[in-house]
């Protein structure tokens, strides 16, 4: 086995666990492939089990012969280890290094995963792209399934089923994505069953500085118009940056060759800067000066809440130009892979009830983060504590579960799911021992045979016990459009995950407790008086004299 | 009615601040009392009603092509926007306004005007509804170490101090009368809340008039009876609100703090609490903020920064916490003060006790620990609010920072306090309405000489005769939470921008569903289950025992009417946001009606 050479101790006694807003723990350090673990042997006393994968990197303390490792997760909980001994207390450092930075992903810990519950709905079949077309399919027949890129070959990063204009050939298609970055042509992201209209998502079109055309690519997306009627192009971009992209080959959509097609320009930031962005929010979270001019401004350096504001206001306006101008939306940036996703996911949320619960919102990320080629794995391979230099790395998937929460917290009785969920889909997205986030793509999830080596999150999840931890009690169908304010007043920093282990949580969560126990009494109560009801009603036929007048 | 230029505006604009595009034209009204603007487009009548005495500024801008533009800064943080269609009308309604939004004399203003349909025994009974006395006998005062003193009587030894006061048993009244003399407006040190379980008290005064060298005997034979009021104490905090520099540059004129070698056994505390002034500006600053049309993120965090505020609530808050911990922790009384001892000290010394006693944390203990810490101890509140026309300087929302305070409590410990965030808001617009007599004038003497308990309406009986709109659904009296002292965290994280008051009026800035609200329905909703419960049972059981008289049945559909759990149907389809607000889907019809139900249920 690999994973004992990097082991060189792998148990220590006597080591002291400080966690913020928990009492220490003294007991055994022991390190296996994929966890840290510490044990007290004695009862009541909650044991730490850490996955290596969590550990974004470590800090290494001594004074005199006892030794101190800050071990700092992904999941932004930073926790302390005191170790007996110089020697041990290295050794174990080093190898938690190495164990976190496994290269090989065969040896990620899914892989070794052995469920502990039985498999009820198995995740990985639960929302194949066939399943959902045929929800499509009720509503238009506007649109088919494509097979052109079931080899991968078309277009690498997306699924092998997409959906597109049944007016539009597969010739036409591989054509159109040899015009797109990446060859993401574009394809269905939604379609709005209120009043037809749709949104698609793509790459940049390649014009280059020459202002190349591609007739196929103005017919595909054309096709989606009504007669008579124009759509809108968002570009995640400012004018600017659009254009600067056009000397590295990429570009947009002119308005000669486009002329049904409004082009809007937004400006949603790109994968270095919002991972600086977090990076920096994290460290003001963790500012311990009490200052709060320093807080505040250190709040507001790190950017984060712009970008949560650019990003939900951009979907807002996509969700805008579909539901109140009756249009027709495409939306790209550059690849089309990360700002492009968090606008067409976010909007959906807007628009369709069905995306608010938890099953619709399982179905939203696998649709329009896995299946259309978020690269988690390079996206989240290193968080907000990380040492060595990001390389493409960013919080994408995190800042689009910041802008589900804010809208959450402004309809809180609109969503059957929690924060709890959200806060589960942030840390499994980093770490985990499911194979959902795993990969960049379809394609090579299909090549590391996820579905049939590991376990997918959602098995995990829609198991009752699951789906009651991370329902929401106020939950009341809502069917309609739900239009956030962005309003720096009404955005908010999402202490949940942000300031988790800065703060107790134990007040909110007695207030949480305490609403779920109004509402389970009520409803308790509800179905007393309906039993009671049935058997007076019963009464009734059997005694004539208890008739109502 | 003579100050009234402009009685009626025609086609006036109201323009919607965040939305120019969401205008309504109608009629503007100028009233003895109010600003009313009576939309007139729409089918369904919409009116707005702005009291005077709530106007804050009534600022004219340069006429545009769509006519000239008015903007009224309401002090409950309200801002419109009018448009006439005339300049002159605008002049006028902007001088009518100024002027009624200014009273010259107390009788003026709109409390002695407003006549509910209450008779003057119940009106009396009203005032009646809140007993100081009661207050400090639940406390435990007088015993064997507090006494009430009557050396105030005729608010001769301070006249901003209320008649009665409690004082250490071996406080004589020379001594109380030599030691009044050493401080600013008379404001002996008093106390303002004892702790039976340890004996502990919070006192409090005003700054000594020490300057560089003067030492008064009374004075620290006051301090030395408060000292031994507390047996189990070998010490007392003597705590300064202000800045150490601020404290010190009284000096110079005669004023100044204690100097701990003439007192025996105090320590003595600066906790730097900015004056009036800085306050005042911090709040104004913070206003522009609020106000600015379409701001981003960096805009709001940098204008919320530098306007100070959330720092100034924060030391205020800080300060409480250093009073309650050595009152609760250690035992130790403590002496507040600041100048004058009636905004800091009132704000530190009310913080500490919501922060000590879970009493002050309900909606009658509240209304107590206001009327004792501000009202009768005499916080300026004509002054601080502008009430009438008046000195500008004076004006500080020093009571808006002790809300905030308490309503950032609330944000950490949301089930510790039985009233909610509308209670504190209530409250806020109800000190600068003017429509009840309760914070008139700016101390006790004032109101008396005012004839308020004769002549106007007390806003506590209002608040207590409404409580169930002011009730916290997740407080409950036996909740862990809510006992004894709270322990808030005051990392400047758990510091809030409140939206709820500061853009109260920005509709579109709130949750669009709000849990609290939906929380009570349905508790409302429970609290009809179980009478429905009750009575079901006892005809299931009369059923059973063949008891025909029984005749209380509830026909099987009135549960489907009353628990209809169809938003949409009663929701306009078109926006979406609008008709969710605020509502519980499940109680829709029963909040509607509450009584229909019931009326139903006795007919049946």
């Amino acid at each position: 086995m690999e994973f004992a050479e990097l082991i060189k101790t792998p148990r220590v006694d006597g080591v002291v666990l400080h966690r913020p807003f928990m009492p220490t723990v003294e007991g055994t350090l022991c390190l296996t492939g994929h966890h840290l673990i510490l044990s007290s042997r004695q009862d009541n006393t909650e044991e730490l089990w850490l996955l290596h994968s969590n550990i974004d990197s470590i800090e290494k303390r001594f004074v005199g012969c006892l030794g101190s490792i800050i071990v700092k997760c992904k999941d932004l909980r930073v926790i302390q280890l005191d170790i007996p001994g110089m020697e041990e207390c290295l050794n174990i450092a080093s190898s938690i290094e190495a164990l976190s930075t496994l290269d090989s992903i065969s040896l990620m810990y899914p892989f070794f995963y052995r469920p502990m519950f039985e498999v009820i709905d198995d995740g990985w079949n639960s929302f194949l792209p066939e399943d959902a077309f045929k929800d499509l399919e009720s509503m238009t027949d506007e649109w088919r399934l494509s097979e052109v890129n079931k080899d991968f070959s078309v277009c690498p990063s997306y699924a092998p089923l997409v959906a597109v204009p049944k007016g539009i050939d597969d010739d036409t298609l591989r054509k159109v994505a040899t015009f797109r970055h990446g060859g993401r042509f574009p394809v269905l992201s939604y379609y709005h069953k209120k009043n037809g209209m749709v949104m698609m998502r793509a790459g940049q079109p390649l014009t280059g500085t020459n202002g190349r055309r591609c007739k196929e690519d103005e017919k595909l997306i054309n096709a989606t118009l009504r007669p008579g009627k124009r759509g809108y192009i968002i570009d995640t971009r400012t004018i600017n940056v659009a254009q600067q992209a056009k000397a590295r080959g990429g570009g947009f959509e002119s308005e000669a060759n486009y002329p049904q097609w409004r082009r809007i320009h937004k400006a949603i930031e790109r994968s270095n800067v919002l991972q600086d962005s977090l990076i920096k929010l994290v460290e003001a979270c963790n500012d311990q000066s009490h200052n709060m001019d320093r807080w505040l401004s250190k709040l507001e350096a790190s950017n984060w809440q712009t970008h949560v504001k650019e990003i939900l206001t951009t979907a807002c306006l996509a969700a805008q130009c579909i539901d109140r101008e009756g249009a027709s939306v495409l939306v790209h940036g550059t690849e089309g892979a990360d700002s492009t996703l968090q606008v067409t996911s976010l909007a959906q949320i807007i628009l369709d009830p069905a995306c608010r619960t938890i099953r619709g919102f399982q179905g939203l990320i696998e649709r329009e983060w896995l299946q259309a080629g978020h690269p988690f794995q390079q996206r989240c391979a290193q968080s907000a504590y990380s040492n060595s230099k990001p390389r493409q790395e960013a919080p994408v998937f995190l800042l689009f579960l910041d802008c589900v929460w804010q809208i959450l917290r402004q309809f809180p009785c609109s969503f059957e799911f929690n924060e709890n969920f959200l806060v589960q889909l942030f840390e499994h997205a980093y770490a985990s021992q499911f194979g959902t986030f795993m990969g960049n793509s379809a394609a090579e999830r299909a090549k590391l045979s996820l579905p049939e080596k590991t376990v997918s999150l959602w098995s995990w999840v829609n198991r009752p016990q699951e789906l009651e931890r991370l329902s929401n009690p106020l939950y009341e169908a809502n069917s309609l459009v739900i239009w956030p304010s962005v309003a720096p007043q009404s955005l908010l920093l999402w202490e949940g995950v942000f300031l988790r282990w800065n703060r107790s949580s134990k007040c909110l969560d007695e207030a949480y407790e305490e609403m779920v126990h109004i509402i389970e009494y009520n409803k308790e109560l509800q179905n007393k008086v309906n039993s009671l009801r049935r058997q007076l009603a019963q009464l009734e036929t059997e005694d004539p004299l208890l008739q109502t007048p | 009615m003579e100050h009234i230029r402009v009685p009626k505006v025609e086609n006036v604009r109201l323009t919607d601040r965040i939305n120019p595009r969401k205008s309504s034209v109608g009629t503007l009204y100028l009233t003895a009392t109010h600003t009313i603007f009576v939309e007139s487009e729409t089918g369904v009548r919409s009116e707005t009603w702005v009291l005077h005495s709530l106007v804050c500024s009534v600022e004219k801008q340069a006429p545009t092509a769509t006519g000239c533009p008015l903007l009224i800064h309401c002090k409950n943080f309200q801002v419109l926007h009018f448009v006439f269609p005339q300049e002159c009308d605008c002049h006028d309604v902007q001088v009518s306004l100024q002027r009624l939004s200014q009273p010259e004399c107390y009788e003026e203003l709109y409390c002695f005007s407003y006549k509910p349909n209450i008779d003057k025994e119940e009106r009396q009974q009203q005032w009646d509804f809140l007993d100081l006395k009661a207050e400090f006998s639940r406390m435990g005062v007088p015993n064997s170490l507090w006494k009430l003193s009557s050396v105030n009587r005729d608010y001769k030894v301070s006249d901003t101090y209320p008649a009665d006061l409690f004082v250490p048993k071996s406080a004589t009244p020379p001594l109380i009368v030599g030691s009044s003399k050493f401080r600013s407006r008379g404001r002996f040190p008093t106390l303002s809340y004892y702790c039976k379980e340890n004996h502990a008290a919070i006192c409090r005064s005003s700054q000594p008039l020490s300057g560089f060298s003067a030492r008064c005997l009374e004075d620290e034979q006051m301090l030395e009876a408060i000292l031994r009021s507390n047996p189990r104490s070998d010490f007392m905090y003597v705590v300064d609100t202000r800045p150490k520099l601020n404290a010190i540059a009284n000096r110079a004129a005669g004023k100044g703090y204690e100097n701990e070698d003439n007192y025996s056994n105090i320590k003595f505390q600066f906790i730097a609490i900015e004056n009036i002034h800085v306050m005042r500006n911090s709040q104004q600053k913070m206003l522009e903020v609020c106000e600015l049309r379409s701001p981003s993120m960096s805009d709001f965090l940098e204008g919320l920064e530098s306007s100070g505020w959330l720092k100034h609530i924060k030391a205020v808050v800080d300060a409480g916490i250093f009073i309650a911990k050595a009152v609760a922790e250690e035992g130790v009384s403590v002496l507040v003060h600041c100048s004058d001892g009636w905004d800091r000290t009132a704000q530190v010394c009310s913080v500490a006790c919501v922060l000590l006693d879970p009493y002050y944390r309900t909606l009658r203990g509240f209304m107590v620990l206001i009327e004792r810490d501000w009202v009768s101890f005499g916080h300026k509140f004509s002054h601080r609010c502008n009430h009438l026309d008046g000195d500008p300087k004076e004006v500080s929302p020093i009571i808006d920072q002790f809300l905030e305070c308490v309503w950032q409590l609330m944000e950490q410990f949301p089930c510790a306090f039985e009233f909610n965030e509308r209670f504190l808001i209530t409250i806020h617009s109800h000190i600068y309405s003017c429509q009840y007599g309760n914070f008139i004038g700016n101390n006790q003497r004032e109101r008396k000489e005012l004839g308020v308990r004769e002549r106007t309406h007390s806003l506590w009986m209002y608040l207590w005769t409404n409580r169930t709109d002011y009730i916290n659904p997740l407080y409950r009296p036996d909740h862990s939470q809510t006992q004894g002292l709270l322990r808030p965290s005051t990392a400047p994280y758990c510091f809030k921008f409140w939206r709820g008051l500061y853009n109260r009026f920005d509709k579109g800035m709130h949750p669009r569903q709000s849990v609290q609200d939906y929380l009570m329905a349905i508790q409302e909703e429970t609290q009809q289950l179980e009478e429905q419960l009750a009575s079901h049972q006892k005809v299931a059981w009369a059923g059973n025992h063949r008891a025909p008289e029984s005749s209380l049945i509830i026909l099987p559909q009135e549960l489907n009417q009353t628990f209809d759990p169809n938003l949409s149907n009663n929701s306009d389809q078109e926006s979406g946001i609008a008709d969710l607000s605020c509502r519980s889907p499940l109680s829709e019809d029963s909040t509607r009606d509450p009584d229909s139900d019931e009326a139903a249920y006795f007919a049946a």
